[in-house]
């Protein structure tokens, strides 16, 4: 049984994911993930606090944070091998 | 090579064990096989034996970046049990029940499965509505579950806290007491050596780095740190890892990736004969022969690639131990790691064809992958060698995520995976 998960800062998904228009592409939006062994951009929500969303770009390996920004900002460009 | 026998280890034990050969032998890559696997965990190695036991293929190689077992199959709970809720996913895990219950014999390895049975517990009146429902579906499609009651609760399980002031008290459960615990290295190696010897190539220390393609888009074979390889076909079999090599190879997955985290205990007394797992906290318990607890619980908060598990999950999952087993409070944890398991959004397996022809796949196990090992391999042996899925297989495929056929145990068993 998933445990409720009442986390001060959460995970909600991967971000800059676009709405699709055709109803072809509903099963990438939904379900396919990008999922990156190194820098994953994700959308996050200050849950318990300011309810604030924002972007981070995280890597899922080192799990170092490597940017934080604002929702509807472009992407940061990062290398593959920012983090040490 | 000559078989395991209680004869052979009192023979040997009176010759100093100096007549033990190699469990298989250490191959270098041919340059051409019929069928690569990718992956030497319990599915990849079980893959390749049940291609050269059940269909006399055994023109196979099985690929393992690291070494046989070192991944989530070496860092898993060992339990192994077939209580969930759609008919399809029922089917799916009592082959594999049913495989293990004469694995050992048909493997010649001892991977000493024990019949200890599982209890699942619910702490409120709707856990328990809830547990019926899930009963009911399973008796429906002939399972061995049934209902159980505080007193049989107390008398399987007594270190667990029923008493009035519980921080989660028990209110029922229900029990599968076919389910149990096999020692999982044991399960890896009785498949590789079985596999071995029928023929097939086990190479470790081989990383795949890309995949060789036609120019209609077949794989006809891979790129490795050991050189190029040559297949027919290829099948992944990675897990955790599922998503790195679909880039390399061109389509994407619905797979997230996360750590979960599994606990040993210091060795104590024997206490604890079955499996228990409690639906309000996630977390499972069995008693290993040595005499550690092993303990299992949720997922890591955040998508990860690394093997190591997060301390607040940690936390979570070691103080609802002790909080439903005061007696547990003081018992001090020998060892702490994490798999990377593949979570998919309906919590059922991907099994079969990818859109990469000659490409397949047998990933999306999440948090139940050992218990499926049998099962994974005989259905994607079957898909390679004739073409088309095992019955079994087919409400499996990747293309339920554009039909909308979801298998949806997420919701369905209600379990964390």
């Amino acid at each position: 049984m998933r445990t409720a998960r009442r986390n001060r800062v959460h995970l909600w998904r991967e971000s800059h994911l676009r709405r699709p228009d055709a109803n072809a592409e509903w099963t990438e939006y939904l379900f396919f993930r990008k999922n990156p062994k190194g820098v994953s951009f994700e959308r996050w929500v200050h849950a318990l606090g300011c309810r604030q969303w924002f972007n981070l770009a995280r890597d899922t390996v080192s799990h170092r944070v490597l940017a934080i920004y604002a929702m509807g900002e472009a992407p940061p460009a990062i290398a593959r091998d920012a983090a040490p | 090579m000559r078989s395991y026998s209680g004869l052979r280890v009192l023979v040997e034990g009176l010759r100093g064990h100096r007549g033990w050969e190699a469990a298989w032998r250490s191959s270098a890559p041919k340059a051409k096989y019929d069928i690569v696997v990718i992956g030497g965990g319990g599915h990849g190695l079980a893959t390749a034996y049940y291609l050269a036991k059940q269909h006399g293929v055994s023109n196979v190689a099985v690929l393992e970046r690291a070494w046989i077992g070192g991944g989530n199959s070496g860092r898993n709970t060992s339990i192994i049990r077939s209580n969930y809720y759609y008919p399809q996913s029922i089917d799916l895990y009592e082959l594999a029940l049913k495989s293990y219950e004469t694995l050992a014999l048909e493997l010649n390895y001892n991977i000493m499965f024990g019949r200890r049975g599982i209890i699942f517990t619910g702490h409120s009146r709707h856990y328990v509505e809830t547990m019926q429902r899930l009963v009911g579906a399973m008796e429906l499609r002939g399972l061995d579950v049934r209902m159980v009651g505080r007193d049989e609760i107390a008398s399987r399980i007594p270190v667990l806290d029923m008493s009035s002031g519980a921080r989660f008290p028990v209110w029922g459960g229900f029990v599968q007491d076919r389910a149990g615990w096999a020692r999982h290295d044991a399960v890896v190696w009785g498949y590789a050596r079985a596999a071995d010897r029928l023929g097939v190539d086990i190479i470790q220390g081989c990383e795949v780095r890309g995949f060789r393609k036609t120019e209609s888009g077949r794989v006809i074979g891979l790129e490795t740190s050991r050189g190029a390889i040559a297949a027919d076909k290829v099948a992944i079999c990675v897990a955790g890892h599922s998503t790195t090599l679909a880039d390399q190879a061109g389509f994407r997955l619905p797979i997230t990736s996360y750590a979960l985290q599994a606990f040993v205990s210091e060795p104590i007394k024997p206490v604890l004969d079955t499996i228990h797992l409690s639906l309000a906290t996630g977390v499972y318990v069995s008693q290993s022969d040595k005499g550690g607890l092993i303990i299992g619980g949720g997922l890591d908060l955040y998508p990860s690639y690394a093997q190591r598990g997060n301390l607040p999950v940690g936390a979570q999952v070691l103080g609802a131990v002790a909080d439903q087993y005061p007696r547990f409070g003081r018992v001090r944890m020998l060892r702490q790691w994490a798999g990377i398991v593949d979570v998919v959004h309906d919590s059922s397996p991907i099994l079969g064809e990818t859109p990469v022809p000659g490409l397949y796949l047998n990933c999306g196990w999440g948090t139940g992958g050992f218990k499926a090992i049998p099962a994974g391999g005989q259905l994607l042996a079957h898909h390679l060698a004739t073409g088309r899925p095992h019955p079994i297989a087919e409400p499996f495929g990747l293309d339920r995520f554009h039909t909308g056929r979801l298998v949806d145990e997420a919701a369905g068993a209600g379990i964390a995976h």
